[in-house]
């Protein structure tokens, strides 16, 4: 909780509303020492003390703050899980040396997040339950293995986190703190108050191990350098990228490694920390591709890196990391060229995102706007190589356009007579008089590929329908992407030569034809 | 003296020639095919430079078909970078694989890039033309731009220079302005030849105008494009003559004549 440090020296209370009646969710110390606490209704509150200072909940800023601390955790270690509503649990095996040991990171912590304004119960134990089960009694307390037990039993029930009526059950049974609990035999507690509540009980008690959550993958390289002073300056976090891109490059080499995600995470001293990921088409192995491509990236950036005060710590962390194997160029141009270009496409995605550089893969289908898909060059580039486009047929002119329309643009066009092809369109604003005109190509839809429509449900029964058909156009809505298409292949005077479709099979399908333009050709 | 003097303006000639052509390594040139085009280009578009090639909005397509050929010309099976504006992209369609690959173009090797704005083509282009594996990099910006002035076009001409790389600048709804480009073009479209009633038509068929040629003279064309071979032609087009329309009415809820009449005699 946020440490009121305001002038108002009012006792403070978050309140929300629970079942039509405004409850206290959190109280400070001012408040409790009035001896309101979570649960009581607003009003009973206002009775025992008549000055507060009321502050709504507000769960999604809570999430966001949570998240935050989370972020800034990470500066202890990789492995950080949440525990909502305002819990962490920090996975620190193995990690606890870098800063001396258990007790001085403890302090660490608790110190610098007290500095940012929380309020912290922290506690080291060997189960995640049993530190929390801790933090809940006392602040600081560092749990060996194998003590559990010894200081976990004296602790109130309601540590162990356990459901509110499990607790108000096991008090009426004349259990008060958790070593009562526990010198009960498992199957007396399972039996009366399930299975979930043994388990809770072991893993407090340090008898049995749950494995956190983490909230982000563990990277497969860290490279990380603490600044005794915060920097600032521009020039100094690029030479601190290029060295750290040095040692991260340094240390996948010995395995052989490249990596296809890095991400660089600049601490700031207020606690924010900002992630900037790149990613790559092919394993990266050089340090100049890793410093050119986060130099991409963080020219490209909206709202640009903000370092405050400054940046205590800068850390590059190499993930979807895969084994390079060397390969021996020959002269080949081509499998050098593949690789230029394979760079350059990282280089443009990495400024511009990987939604923008794109490569077309062909699809088996004859509906002319699917029979192209678009997919981010950087990962299907080798793809889209191997991809296998239809043939063409020598000695004909192009059948299909060079450009179309996402949307197909309605057009008003006059026949010489009904149904005929048209003799020329409108479109734009413009007159085209048709001179050419070939077709219909006829393009029905993939019925076999939609799902099947459901009949409209209707207050009266099929039959009555059946009986009555409703009067007017036989559907009232049409589906437009049901209908069949007759394609023509068109020209006007000028030479423009467009690619239009009418819509659906007269009598069958539709009423009146309705026009359309789907492309130009060249 | 005066042959000391004639002697000077030799040097002078082939310093200045000698500067003229900086362009690249080896400023090789490829023939377009169409014989009094190339003949004029000196033997055809000069590589390790940038050309233009402009069009009315409405002439669209025709642009693009006419900068796929000559980037099909020089790309050599290597990738083509094509750089669009965002605006381009909605005001004139996709780009339409299946009609590139009937023009003869790879589409395997064709990467798109939409960029937002025309500041951020010109830099994914200068990008693209430092880079020697890319066979040749298409600038599309939609509309006059500020962006593509002296200083750019310069840049890019530069970076063409070093690298060997091509770069067109596809112009649409755009008038010429000032800049280091190699060629200029102006393209609108063309009527398809007269053909009988069952021969086919609709080849890409291009009005070219080549407007500014900084080592020969200029002229305009009627090019069509050869999609089998992947070569510009001459086209012989007149105005339309009057020939009859094809008015013959489709079929429309029923079979076409020919399978029925095929069905009947089975059946």
């Amino acid at each position: 909780m946020r440490d009121g440090k305001s002038a108002d020296q009012r006792p403070l209370v978050v309140v929300s509303k629970e079942k039509n009646a405004v409850v206290i969710v959190a109280v400070d110390d001012a408040a409790a020492r009035a001896n309101l606490e979570p649960g009581l209704p607003l009003a009973n509150a206002r009775m025992i003390c008549p000055e507060l200072n009321v502050v709504d909940e507000d769960k999604a800023a809570d999430a966001q703050a949570l998240n935050a601390v989370a972020d800034w955790c990470d500066r202890f270690t990789p492995l950080v899980a949440l525990d909502p509503p305002h819990g962490l649990f920090l996975d620190i095996t193995g990690c606890a040396r870098l800063f001396g040991d258990e007790k001085s990171l403890l302090t660490n912590l608790c110190h610098a997040l007290g500095r940012q304004g929380f309020v912290v119960n922290a506690a080291v134990a060997s189960t995640p339950v049993c530190a929390r089960t801790m933090t809940r009694a006392v602040s600081g307390a560092i749990v060996l293995q194998g003590e559990e037990k010894a200081a976990v039993s004296p602790l109130p029930l309601f540590a162990l986190g356990a459901s509110e009526e499990t607790i108000r059950g096991l008090r009426r049974a004349g259990l008060k703190t958790i070593g009562d609990v526990a010198i009960r035999e498992p199957h007396e507690i399972t039996a009366r108050f399930g299975a979930g509540l043994t388990a809770l009980l072991q893993q407090a008690l340090g008898q049995s191990d749950a494995p956190i959550s983490p909230r982000k993958p563990l990277p497969d390289y860290v490279v990380e350098k603490r600044f005794p002073e915060p920097v600032a300056t521009d020039a100094v976090i690029a030479s601190t990228i290029d060295l750290l891109a040095h040692m991260l490059i340094a240390s996948m080499e010995k395995s052989g490694k490249g990596a296809r995600r890095l991400e660089a995470s600049f601490f700031r001293t207020d606690g924010a920390v900002s992630s900037i990921m790149v990613e790559a088409g092919q394993p990266v192995t050089q340090t100049h591709t890793v410093a050119r491509l986060f130099r991409e990236k963080l020219d490209a950036l909206a709202d640009p890196l903000d370092p405050g005060f400054g940046f205590d710590m800068i850390r590059l962390s190499a993930s979807h990391v895969e084994l390079v194997i060397q390969e021996q160029r020959d002269l080949d141009t081509h499998a050098q060229d593949d690789d230029e270009i394979a760079a350059l496409i990282d280089r443009i995605t990495a400024r511009i995102g990987k939604h923008r550089v794109l490569v077309y893969l062909p699809q088996d289908t004859h509906i002319p706007e699917r029979a192209a898909i678009a997919v981010p060059a950087q990962h299907r580039l080798a793809a889209a190589h191997e991809s296998a486009w239809m043939e063409c047929t020598r000695g004909e002119p192009p059948l299909r356009p060079l450009r179309m329309f996402g949307m197909p643009e309605p057009i008003k066009i006059i026949a010489p007579f009904p149904h005929g092809p048209p003799a020329g369109f409108q479109w734009k604003g413009r007159f085209h008089r048709l001179v050419h005109i070939e077709g219909p190509e006829r393009i029905v839809m993939e019925w076999w590929n939609e799902e099947e429509i459901l009949p409209q449900s209707s207050s009266r029964d099929d039959a009555f329908n059946r009986l009555h058909p409703p009067h007017g156009e036989p559907q009232d809505a049409i589906d437009h992407k049901k209908l069949t298409r007759d394609y023509f292949r068109a020209e006007d005077r000028t030479g423009l030569r467009f690619w239009l479709y009418r819509e659906g099979v007269y009598g069958r399908e539709v009423r009146q034809f309705c026009w359309f333009l789907h492309g130009l050709f060249a | 003296m005066s042959s000391a003097r004639v002697r000077t303006l030799a040097t002078l000639r082939k310093a200045l020639v000698g500067l003229e052509t900086m362009g690249g390594p080896d400023a090789g040139r490829v023939a377009l095919g169409h014989a009094e085009v190339d003949a004029m280009l000196r033997g055809g578009l000069a590589r390790a430079a940038i050309h233009e090639v402009f069009a009315e909005g409405r002439f669209s397509s025709t642009a693009t078909g006419f900068v796929a050929g000559l980037a099909q010309r020089v790309a050599d099976h290597r990738t083509i970078l094509w750089i669009r504006q965002d605006f381009a992209a909605r005001e004139a369609g996709d780009l339409a694989m299946t009609g590139f690959a009937e023009l003869g173009l790879d589409p395997r090797r064709i990467v798109v890039v939409f960029a937002k704005n025309a500041e951020m083509v010109l830099r994914i282009a200068a990008d693209g033309v430092a880079c020697r594996g890319v066979g040749v990099v298409i600038a599309e910006i939609w509309g006059e731009t500020k962006a593509f002035d002296l200083v750019a076009s310069r840049k890019l001409t530069l970076a063409s220079s070093d690298s060997g790389v091509i770069c067109l600048m596809l112009r649409l709804g755009a008038s010429p302005r000032a800049s280091t480009a190699e060629t200029r073009w102006i393209v609108s479209s063309a009527p398809s030849p007269p053909v009988a009633e069952w021969e086919a038509w609709g080849e890409p068929v291009f009005d070219v105008q080549l407007v500014r040629n900084r080592h020969g003279a200029t002229g305009r064309w009627i090019m069509k494009w050869a999609c089998d071979e992947c070569i510009f032609r001459e086209s012989f087009s007149k105005q339309p003559t009057a020939h009859s329309q094809p008015l013959v009415t489709a079929p429309v809820d029923r079979p076409d004549q020919a399978l029925a009449y095929a069905r009947r005699q089975v059946g």
